[in-house]
């Protein structure tokens, strides 16, 4: 905690945290005035509710917020500058790190910016496979999100509930991949594994089981008088300042504006599903996590429509200089042994040119910004992280609240620092 | 999905410098000095209601007259299209107007910008850098900014350790 120094100290107009207006104390004027004055407050970077390293000062009038000012940087890696030095296929491990809790939605954004710059389809497959992934991914982001939240801001148990399906998620995804965590699942031109027929089984019954789970979630919380009077009226944002802070994803539809990637852009098999777009009124925390609740059915109804519809055929397009060829082949074939090299040594070669391409990851729009200059590295990657952009609002979402309620307004955007600062 | 690349022109004549398109998306040149004329005119009118800048981004261009390009990527909630703007600045006068009055949301983009690129938003609120410290030495993302950084952590003092190895 960091008090303001004695009054008598003069804090300079170029201070970092702006000048503080000092009511006089009581030794130079009227003896009877209480002193009163403001109080910066520091808070983290480590702090157990910020799910990483964030730091915010706090300009406190009493335990009213006059102003946050969030100090960024402290997870900076900077990914965009190693990405210059890397080719295609070897950034995909380094988004793994971007959003960890939602690694699989990072790779595919990323391998989706990728592709639209060579201009190739990946087979129908595995569209749908990277559908069904990204959803359960999404499923598995939220229930992180409600499972901390309500553990920050005081009820322990929904992060029992719901780390118990996550836990399935997870486990499925190591089955897929290998990884449980960074999963590089998603590679330029399709995906590296096939749905096995017992990971389709168990996909099955988790969905048939989870409807209930959801109903058990929101029992918890639904009624619960703690939950409600701390998110209801908590970091509210109108539609038109959301917008113009250029919020994506839950935090900006629970404002009420109908922005979602998948269904303004639809790419993979969404334009193949029927699903729908949950909305909020209030634009507050409450808004946003039934939103968010909402999203994790509408995903499960996605993932069982896809799983119906799932078209036979391969899950990654095979054209030499885009992806290696099948390790079976490499191991017989002198052709695909020089195919492997090239690509281990040399990579993908897209053409030159710049794309932007958004994605909707559980956070919000993730975007990437490739410029190629023709050669088998980026020239210059951007990553437009939904965590950043939302924190730039910050400020403006805790203005008048509590102290107490910076808990649940750091938690409202479901922010993970490795994405916002990169 | 992009509006028609004529339409820039005609409304533009004089700020736009070029038009491109590429890989389906639009890319309008502008004057660096009309920067935000011309995004408010995007936002406000109705053909367009651009309401939402979804990033500001930058490219070093070091052989280039004009050094750096500032990337601004919008988007219409309501149109569902999108365009690129691009303004270069030239290392000699590396400063291009802010667009905060236009979009809140830009605050923290362009002080990304500054932070990792080195160029000044003028009339910015806040310019200061964001993700690195407050006295670091240069801007990474410059192509003459080595990788591994210019030898700034090897000068860093560090914690006295006991002497010799810990048994």
């Amino acid at each position: 905690m960091n008090h303001v120094p004695t009054p008598t100290t003069k804090r300079s107009s170029t201070d970092e945290f702006g000048v503080i207006e000092h009511v006089p104390d009581a030794n130079d004027g009227d003896a009877a005035v209480l002193r009163t004055e403001e109080l910066l407050l520091n808070m983290g970077p480590q702090h157990p509710s910020t799910h990483g390293v964030l730091r915010v000062v706090l300009d406190l009038e009493g335990e009213r917020i006059l102003k946050a000012t969030p100090h960024l940087g402290y997870l900076h890696r900077g990914t965009e500058k190693l990405a210059e030095g890397k080719t295609y296929q070897q950034i995909v491990t380094l988004t793994d790190r971007l959003d960890y809790v939602c690694a699989m939605t990072n790779n595919f954004a990323y391998v989706r910016a990728v592709e639209k710059l060579l201009g190739v389809q990946v087979p129908p497959r595995a569209e749908y496979v990277r559908t069904i992934v990204a959803e359960l991914q999404r499923i598995s982001g939220h229930l992180f999100w409600l499972g901390t939240q309500a553990l920050d801001i005081g009820a322990m148990t929904v992060f029992f509930y719901t780390f118990r399906e996550r836990e399935i998620l997870i486990e499925l995804f190591e089955k897929l991949c290998g990884a449980r965590l960074t999963y590089s699942y998603y590679k330029v031109g399709g995906v590296s594994d096939d749905l096995t027929p017992d990971i389709i089984a168990a996909l099955r019954a988790f969905l048939k089981a989870f409807p209930d789970k959801i109903i058990e979630y929101n029992t918890l919380l639904e009624t619960n008088r703690i939950w409600l009077a701390r998110t209801k009226g908590v970091a509210v944002i109108s539609a038109e300042d959301a917008v113009s802070y250029s919020l994506t994803g839950p935090t900006l539809r629970g404002s009420g504006v109908n922005y979602d990637v998948r269904k303004a852009e639809p790419y993979a098999a969404y334009a193949d599903v029927e699903w729908d777009v949950p909305l909020g009124k209030n634009g507050d925390t409450y808004d946003r996590y039934y939103i968010r609740l909402e999203e994790i059915r509408q995903s499960a109804r996605i993932v069982s429509q896809c799983l119906d519809k799932l078209p036979e055929g391969p899950v990654s397009i095979d054209v030499p200089g885009i992806t290696f060829p099948a390790k079976e082949r490499v191991m017989v074939d002198m052709e695909s042994l020089i195919h492997h090299f090239k690509m281990a040594c040399e990579g993908i070669r897209p053409p030159k040119g710049e794309i932007y391409c958004a994605t909707e990851a559980p956070k919000g729009e993730l975007g990437f910004y490739i410029n190629s200059d023709g050669g088998n590295h980026p020239y210059r990657l951007k990553i437009r992280s939904p965590s950043f952009v939302h924190l730039g609002a910050f400020d403006h979402m805790a203005r008048g609240y509590l102290i107490a309620d910076i808990v649940t307004i750091f938690g409202t955007y479901d922010v993970v620092m490795g994405e916002c600062d990169r | 999905m992009h509006p028609p690349a004529q339409s820039f022109r005609e409304r533009f004549p004089d700020a736009v410098i070029g038009v491109k398109e590429a890989f389906g998306e639009l890319t309008v040149s502008v004057r660096n000095d009309r920067i935000v004329e011309v995004c408010r005119a995007l936002r406000d009118d109705p053909e367009w209601s651009f309401d939402f800048l979804s990033d500001v981004s930058s490219v070093d261009h070091p052989d280039a007259e004009e050094r750096f390009e500032v990337n601004y990527h919008l988007y219409s909630i309501d149109k569902h299209h999108r365009v690129r703007l691009k303004a270069r600045v030239s290392e000699e006068d590396c400063r291009i107007a802010s667009v905060t009055s236009v979009w809140a949301g830009a605050n923290f983009m362009e002080r990304e910008v500054y932070d990792l690129m080195g160029i000044e938003f003028v009339n910015h609120p806040d310019l200061r850098r964001i993700l690195l410290t407050d006295d670091f030495d240069g801007f990474p993302l410059r192509k003459d900014y080595p990788t591994e950084g210019r030898g700034w952590r090897s000068t860093f003092e560090f914690l006295p350790t006991t002497e010799g190895p810990v048994s």
